[in-house]
This record gives C-alpha cells, structure tokens and sequence, in this order.
C-alpha cells in the first residue's frame, strides 16, 4: 500500500510579515473543515474555525456518513484521483482518532447476481477472491450465505461521528479555537487566509456545486456481529452495510440527483432494509434507531477541489468521499496556504 | 432518414443519463459519440420543489434534445404524473413510456402502457413507448396515438443483446413505415449493429455505455457500429445459403483429374 503522507512531515512554518504564524479562519466544522484544521496546526498554522452548529458535525452531511476508507473499492465506479488521495486515509485518521478499524471490506453479491462481482473485481483492484469457506471464516454470521466474494484487506473504516468528535478534541488539543454557532462569513473572518468548507452551502460563491441526496439507516441488532463493511452488490441499488459499536449497523446509502435534504422516501427505505436483510435475515428482527437524510456536495466531474478566490480557498465537492478524501485534501489545502507559490494537485484558480 | 415527431437525428443512437461515473463523463461521451438526443429518468421526490434543478441544467447543457422518461413506474397513474412533470421541467412533448410490469425482468405492462399513450397522446404528448416485440401491442400503441415503437433486445441493463431476433425482424417487416428503434438490453456494439442490420431506426441504450470502463470511448463504439449496421442495411445485404459459392466463376476452369 502506497502512504505517501505515512512519515510525519517536519513543521514548516510559514512566517507573516511581523514573523507570527499564518492565521488560518476555517468556516465550517464538517469532516473537511476539520481535517483541514487538523492538517493547518499540525504544519504550524494559527487555526480558528467557524461553525454555525452547536457541535462538530451537527449540521454537516458528513454526520450521515458511512466513514468506510476504502480507496480500492471506490474505484469501482471514481476516476483515478479518489483511489490514489484516497490511500492516504486511513494512515492519516489513525494519527488524529482512535477507533480506526482496519479489517478490510467485503464484498458480496446475492447468488443470482454473480456476474456484478466479477464486474467489480475487472474493475477494482488489491482484494482477494473468496470462496464461501473464506467469507465463513472472516465473517462467520455470513457462513453459508455468500459462495463468492471479494476482500480488500488493506481497508478500514470508522464511526463518522466519534471520528468528528475526536477531530475536534484534536484540533482544541492542538491550539486550535472553534467557534460555535457562529455565522460569520469569510468577509467577517479576520485570518490572513480562509478557508471555506462549508460543503452545498457555499453554492452561493461556487454555481458548479451541485446536491446528490443520499439516505441510510440506522439499525440496532444483538443477533449479529460483523467485523468489517460489507458492500452488497446489485445492478440497480448497490449497498453497503458499517458495523458500529453497540449493535449498531449503518446501512447506506442511496444516490440520487437531488438536493433535497428533508425526507426519505417509502422506496429507499425499502431499498436500504431490503438490503440489509438479504445480507442476514436476522435484520428483519433489528430496531431501527434512525433515519438520516443529507445531500452530498459534488462537482460536475464529481471530484473534489480547491477552488481559490482571492484570500478564500473553498475545500468542497468531497462528494460521497468526505471521510476517505478529507486527509489529502487537506494536506493539498495546507499546501496552498502555506506556500502560496504552489500550485497543489487539484486547485482551481477564479478570479475573487 | 428517419424522422421521430418530425424530428431527424444524424445519429441514430440515443443515450441514457443514469449511472456514469459523473455528469462530467456522461457529457465526454455525448461529445464523444454525437448524440443527438438523451434520455432521463425523472424522480418524482426530485420534482418536488426542483431538488433535482443542478443536474438537468447539466443536461440540458449538454445541448441535445432531451427525451425525459418515466422510468420506474409501475402504474399507469404513476407514469402520466411523471410525464406531466417531465414535461413542466424539460419543456418538452417528448415522453418516453414507461409502466413496469414485473420487478424481476423489468418487462413492460402492456396493458397499462397502451392505456397510458392514449392519455398522454390525447394530452398532446409525443409519446416514445418501451414495449415488447409483440406486433398486436404495437398495433394497439400506434391506435393509441404513439408515432414511434421502441421494444426491447432484453430485460432492462441486462446486456443480453437481442433476445428474440425473429421477433424484431417481424415487427420490422410489420410496420414498415414506423420509426423502430431498440430499447434496452443492449450490451455490445455488435447487438446494435445486429438490431440496424434487421432495418432499425435507432438505438437507444444506457447501461453498456454508463458503466463501462471508458463510457466516452464505448459510446463512440457504439455509434460508429450502429452507423455500419445501417449501412449494411441500406445497402442490401445478401442472404445466407447453406452451400459455399465460390466468388470466382468455376466454370471453364481446367479439370485436373
């Protein structure tokens, strides 16, 4: 597995005029503000970030995340950037939050969709394949029920939401302040740069960004363990299923081109359960502990990007990436702050 | 050339807009094949207030003609509200019909969809129906006011190809002077070439383009076979026999036994 951001990098501090540290005002306390945040102190910047939430996450889609860090398996459907930056995540999460999992993923497919799994693997790369046996042994509530899978051992996963709370520990641990309920905009934000990580709210400065909708669930169940992601492959509505501590599962997520942000519909929750249930029949029997509804900030080409605009940067378009893509967005970030020469892999310049 | 509701598309292949990688890849392989007219999947929940507004005006600047469709619908009710609101969205007559009639192969409910062109049609729309290769339904659509019958290869995204050839070869001869265009199932180029081959007007496809490993260059694929499957037809092709014949003249030629 390629790391590049695996050696922790020597402080580089870029001095201000009167030789203080360069003051980073950060807008959003999303998964992608604070990485960036994380990322900023960690290199010798001057952090204060802006949050209109009560908390970190509180108003981000990144709270619905399914935290999976699974750069090969995305590559099934992403262009080549999301597998390459996404390798740096697990690495980079695990030096800023406990509770990293590195099991790897599974995936599986019903026996009458087959042929998607050998789609997936003409498509992906790093697993292994496995026969029924190989599934029983790494999962063995899932004996018998899958004679064919796939296995991406060099991926991880984590809880979205006690990763946010962590980074955030992080980022006050480390100097950093964060402001809570605050509105301020970038104009308001007193820092010699900015950093707008504000996901589809900053469709105002960015009309390229668009919503993709995505729905999950959350389901608790004392009858099965799993140890690892499980991706359940079907040609219409693939999904996937996150354990999390407590019973809980994550099933996730639809896709849909849509910015709408209220309300499930009757069929994704069907889509969603019936998922879950074709993984194990024993989640006909679990408690569903909530619905959670978000739309998805993404470019046109559905990656992410630094879009400069003056002394804002805007870190946005993640997409359905914000976990496996925040780590090297942030480091591209921080490479723009600090060396405002560079020109870091996926900046766009546009006039302020 | 063929003219759908008075329209004359250059290229022959009509693409969908559902499952590329991204609106970016899915506008690379309009450019890419020449597309004239896609088709799109109209959410009804998107509908509501707009939500799905950033990805048609993707599309729409893709700057082909949209064909908006009714995907998923599985009642005649369901598919006319959809058109109505395809119709709001897009500013278009076009519908392409759609009333699934079973989950599992995605095959159309005829009935409901004989009944769903005759109230669109009446309601001024220009109705592309996705049906079977059954030439009393097609019949009963074009009574209903439908221009233009597209059956199916195969099941919906199942790349099979063409399933009952005999069947569309048929419904070709059958009506000779409709637009007859192949939807669904399609997974090859040479599928396609094959459908142009029987006489054809178009193809319309989604799947074998979306969720191949290079979308732009497979689209590219698949309008220069279907432009060849064209030709081949125009230019008359020969039967198959069963004995060889040779394409020099034996006769005169030395016996040397």
């Amino acid at each position: 597995m390629s790391d590049s951001s695996a050696q922790p990098r020597p402080p580089q501090r870029l001095k201000t005029g009167a030789g203080k540290p360069v003051h980073v005002g950060i807008i959003g306390a999303g998964v992608v503000g604070l990485a960036c945040a994380a990322e900023l102190l960690d290199r010798g910047a001057t952090v204060t970030l802006h949050e209109r939430g009560a908390f970190a996450g509180e108003r981000a889609c990144s709270w619905f995340a399914g935290g999976m860090l699974a750069p090969w398996c995305e590559g099934e459907s992403a262009e080549e950037p999301v597998i390459r930056l996404g390798a740096e995540a697990a690495g980079w999460w695990q030096r800023h939050v406990d509770g990293v999992v590195r099991n790897g993923t599974l995936v599986l497919a019903p026996s009458r969709d087959r042929s998607e799994i050998r789609r997936f693997g003409q498509r992906t790369s790093h697993f292994i394949e496995l026969d029924g046996e190989g599934i029983a042994a790494l999962e063995p509530d899932l004996a018998g029920r899958f004679g064919k899978g796939l296995f991406f051992d060099g991926e991880g996963h984590l809880d979205p939401r006690r990763a946010l709370a962590g980074l955030s520990q992080h980022v006050l641990a480390a100097g950093g302040e964060i402001h809570f309920g605050s509105e301020a905009r970038a104009a308001d934000i007193a820092a010699d740069i900015v950093l707008d990580c504000r996901g589809l709210s900053a469709r105002d400065a960015l009309p390229d960004l668009r919503g993709v909708k995505g729905e999950m669930l959350l389901l608790r169940s004392r009858d099965l363990t799993l140890s690892r992601p499980i991706r359940l492959l079907h040609p219409r509505i693939p999904l996937y299923v996150v354990p999390r501590a407590d019973g809980l599962f994550m099933v996730g997520a639809t896709m849909i081109e849509s910015a709408d942000r209220s309300r499930i519909s009757a069929r994704s929750m069907l889509e969603l359960l019936g998922a879950a249930y074709a993984l194990h029949p024993s989640f006909g029997e679990a408690e569903v502990v909530e619905i959670g509804v978000d739309a998805r900030p993404a470019f046109p080409d559905n990656l992410p990007r630094l879009t400069r605009q003056g002394r804002v940067i805007h870190v946005n378009g993640l997409y359905r990436h914000g976990f496996l893509l925040s780590p090297a967005m942030a480091r591209l970030a921080a490479d723009a702050v600090l060396d405002p020469a560079s020109i870091p892999e996926m900046l766009h310049d546009v006039a302020a | 050339m063929a003219s759908f509701y008075g329209f004359e598309p250059k290229s022959r292949l009509f693409l969908g807009t559902a499952q590329y990688p991204s609106p970016a890849i899915l506008a690379d392989a309009v450019r890419a094949s020449g597309v004239e007219v896609v088709t799109v999947s109209l959410r009804r929940e998107a509908g509501e207030g707009a939500a799905g507004q950033a990805f048609w005006s993707l599309v729409k600047e893709l700057g082909v003609r949209v064909l908006p469709n009714t995907a998923g619908c599985h009642s005649v009710k369901e598919a006319v509200t959809t058109a109505q609101m395809a119709r709001e969205v897009f500013g278009t007559n076009w519908i392409k019909l759609e009333v699934i009639g079973e989950d599992d192969t995605l095959q159309p409910d005829v009935v409901g969809l004989i009944e769903a062109a005759r109230i669109l049609s009446a309601d001024g729309f220009e109705v592309f129906p996705y049906t079977t290769e059954d030439i009393v339904v097609g019949g009963r659509l074009l009574d209903a006011g439908c221009e233009v019958l597209m059956p199916w290869g195969a099941p919906i995204g199942s790349g099979r190809g063409l399933n009952n050839p005999y069947g569309l070869r048929t419904m070709r001869q059958h009506f000779p002077g409709i637009p007859l265009v192949v939807d669904a199932g399609i997974g090859l180029p040479s599928h396609a070439a094959h459908a142009m081959e029987l006489g054809y007007d178009g193809i319309l496809l989604n799947t074998a383009v979306a969720r191949a490993g290079d979308p732009a260059l497979m689209a590219r694929a698949f309008a220069s076979a279907i432009e060849a499957g064209r030709q081949a037809f125009e230019a008359q092709p020969i039967e198959a026999r069963d004995m060889a014949a040779p394409s020099t003249p034996v006769m005169g030629k030395a016996f040397l036994s």
